[in-house]
């Protein structure tokens, strides 16, 4: 009998991988799908929602606050050098405005409450699997993904583009602080311009776009909560898959998304 | 409260030809016993040998892979989720180590089902502080589960199981990993249950003396206090009108043996005298 080679061994791996992938996502997508629905059908949790608002929305506004105003000075100090050779620092306001609101407020803002709030949940709900919690809860009568799953989802989905929103103006205010230090901008010259520089797509950009991240990222951070396996091993690699596969899901599709706008508004 | 569908007289719990298995191999393989009303009926076998998995197929929080599971009349195996979230209403589960909700007080906990259920508050005080009282927990409950020792653990989720008066109640390993006194006060409030509100019980655990503390007690309602029966030769749960307690032993994925926990004291069976052995 001729000895197997190697090849099919290698591709019978990545068979066995893809596949297993697969069903990974026809999971997600099936347990995603089931919460949509539960988001339009009563019973909805909302004392669970507010308190999930408070969690997320409240809980993350000072490192938002902080990060952003970081940003904003960063972004100032890296385009200031530039702007200055071309005589155009007056159009620091502009580039600051556009480069927060249509993809650092959004795309920043999700990865911070990502590493927050999606890991955080995947661990939340893990520990829950694990500890027969989730089990009790359905024992006793009550739909997990309606009790646990569709609060998150849509304290999520409202908060995102606040804080977005929170982050973009102390981006502007973090980055207004260094143009007046360090190219002697006024308040006003600086504002009005970044007022100005915006427009509506933009502003729609500013928040569809945290409103899909924040979908994606409480679908994620539930589903590897609820699909944990493994005791509390498997709860520390959900948390660190959670925000990873959400962090990605973020990117990529910030990436569609961008080209989406930019083609319905230019 | 027994659902509409149950036949009176007929059995609460039936598993025809049950079949489970996982990627390691059958767990379960080909069980059929059935539970009558007011029966307790004791799962014993050792770690591994489905005990849990019997109960959480009777509860429907998982599925055989073949056979059929009825209770009160229903078709466990053929429900969706959604018809199993509101038949579930009508049973009561205690989870192995309680599985408490960590982020509620005592109170919540037990009040849980009743305010989903959209009963008044003002009543759903009162019932909680009853089955407290029941379980003699009520001096914790605004306290959290993790102020809380295993036993107490334990009370509690009997009283959240027992709350709203199930006619069906399963108990997962009650005892595991407690203190003979300890287990000893839960078995107590386990004929406690059995004795004062006639609760049908599926029991799983793999203590023998949990066998002969449900089989040679009972509850005086008259001087509230847990009794011996007196045997005098009689079937011991006849003697004083108690609810009979049988003993279901499974090895291999199949039933070993099923008696009365009389005849499971009298076996002269060599993997049967294992168990006994352990009692004394």
């Amino acid at each position: 009998m001729p000895e197997p080679t190697e090849s099919p061994s290698r591709l019978s791996r990545l068979g066995d991988a893809l596949k297993r992938w697969i069903f990974t996502f026809q999971d997600y997508v099936y347990l995603s799908f089931h919460a949509f629905i539960d988001i339009f059908t009563p019973p909805v949790y909302w004392i669970d929602t507010l308190n999930q608002m408070d969690l997320i929305g409240v809980g993350s506004v000072p490192i938002i606050v902080a990060a952003f105003f970081s940003i904003g000075g960063v972004l100032v100090l890296n385009t200031a050098a530039q702007l200055t050779r071309f005589g155009m620092a007056s159009l620091t306001g502009d580039g600051v405005a556009l480069a927060l609101v249509r993809e650092l407020g959004p795309t920043i803002t999700a990865l911070l409450v990502a590493g927050r709030n999606a890991s955080g949940m995947a661990s939340e709900l893990g520990s829950m699997v694990v500890t027969e919690q989730v089990d009790a809860m359905r024992a006793l009568g009550t739909d997990p993904i309606r009790k646990l799953m569709v609060p998150r989802i849509i304290a999520t989905a409202l908060m995102l583009p606040l804080l977005a929103a929170v982050g973009d103006f102390f981006g502007l205010v973090g980055g207004f602080v260094m143009a007046h230090f360090t190219l002697g901008l006024g308040a006003v010259q600086f504002w009005t311009r970044a007022v100005h520089a915006l427009v509506f797509g933009d502003l729609v950009q500013g928040v569809v776009k945290p409103f899909i991240f924040a979908l994606i990222l409480a679908t994620v951070g539930c589903y590897q909560g609820l699909r944990v396996t493994g005791g509390t091993e498997g709860v520390g690699r959900a948390t660190t898959t959670a925000f990873l596969w959400s962090a990605l899901a973020v990117l990529v599709s910030d990436a569609f998304l961008s080209r989406l706008f930019l083609s319905m508004y230019k | 409260m027994v659902l509409a569908d149950a036949v009176p007289g007929e059995p609460l719990i039936i598993f025809k030809d049950v079949r489970l298995g996982f990627d390691e191999g059958d767990v379960l393989r080909g069980i059929s016993f059935e539970v009558s009303p007011g029966e307790t009926k004791v799962l014993l076998g050792e770690s591994g040998s489905g005990k849990t998995l019997i109960m959480k197929l009777a509860a429907g929080l998982m599925r055989p892979d073949s056979g059929k599971i009825w209770v009160m009349g229903r078709d466990v195996t053929d429900m969706t989720e959604r018809e199993l979230l509101d038949f579930r209403r009508h049973l009561g589960f205690v989870f192995q180590e309680g599985a408490l909700f960590d982020s509620m007080t005592v109170e919540d906990n037990v009040a849980f089902r009743l305010r989903e259920e959209g009963v008044d508050e003002e009543k759903i005080e009162t019932q909680v502080r009853q089955v407290l009282r029941f379980v003699e927990m009520e001096h914790a409950i605004d306290l959290y589960p993790a102020d809380l020792s295993g036993g107490m653990r334990r009370r509690v989720s009997i009283a959240r199981a027992l709350v709203d008066h199930p006619a069906v109640v399963f108990y997962d390993s009650p005892t595991a990993g407690l203190d003979p006194v300890t287990s000893q006060t839960i078995i107590n409030l386990i004929l406690r249950g059995r004795d004062t509100q006639g609760v049908t019980s599926l029991l799983a655990t793999h203590r023998v003396q949990d066998v002969f503390g449900l089989a040679h007690y009972r509850f005086d309602v008259d001087s509230g206090r847990v009794m011996p029966i007196a045997a005098n030769g009689a079937p011991a749960a006849k003697v004083h009108n108690v609810s009979p307690t049988n003993v279901l032993v499974l090895r291999d994925g199949h039933i070993y043996f099923e008696a009365s926990a009389e005849e499971f004291g009298r076996s002269s069976d060599n993997y049967l005298k294992q168990f006994l052995a352990s009692a004394t």
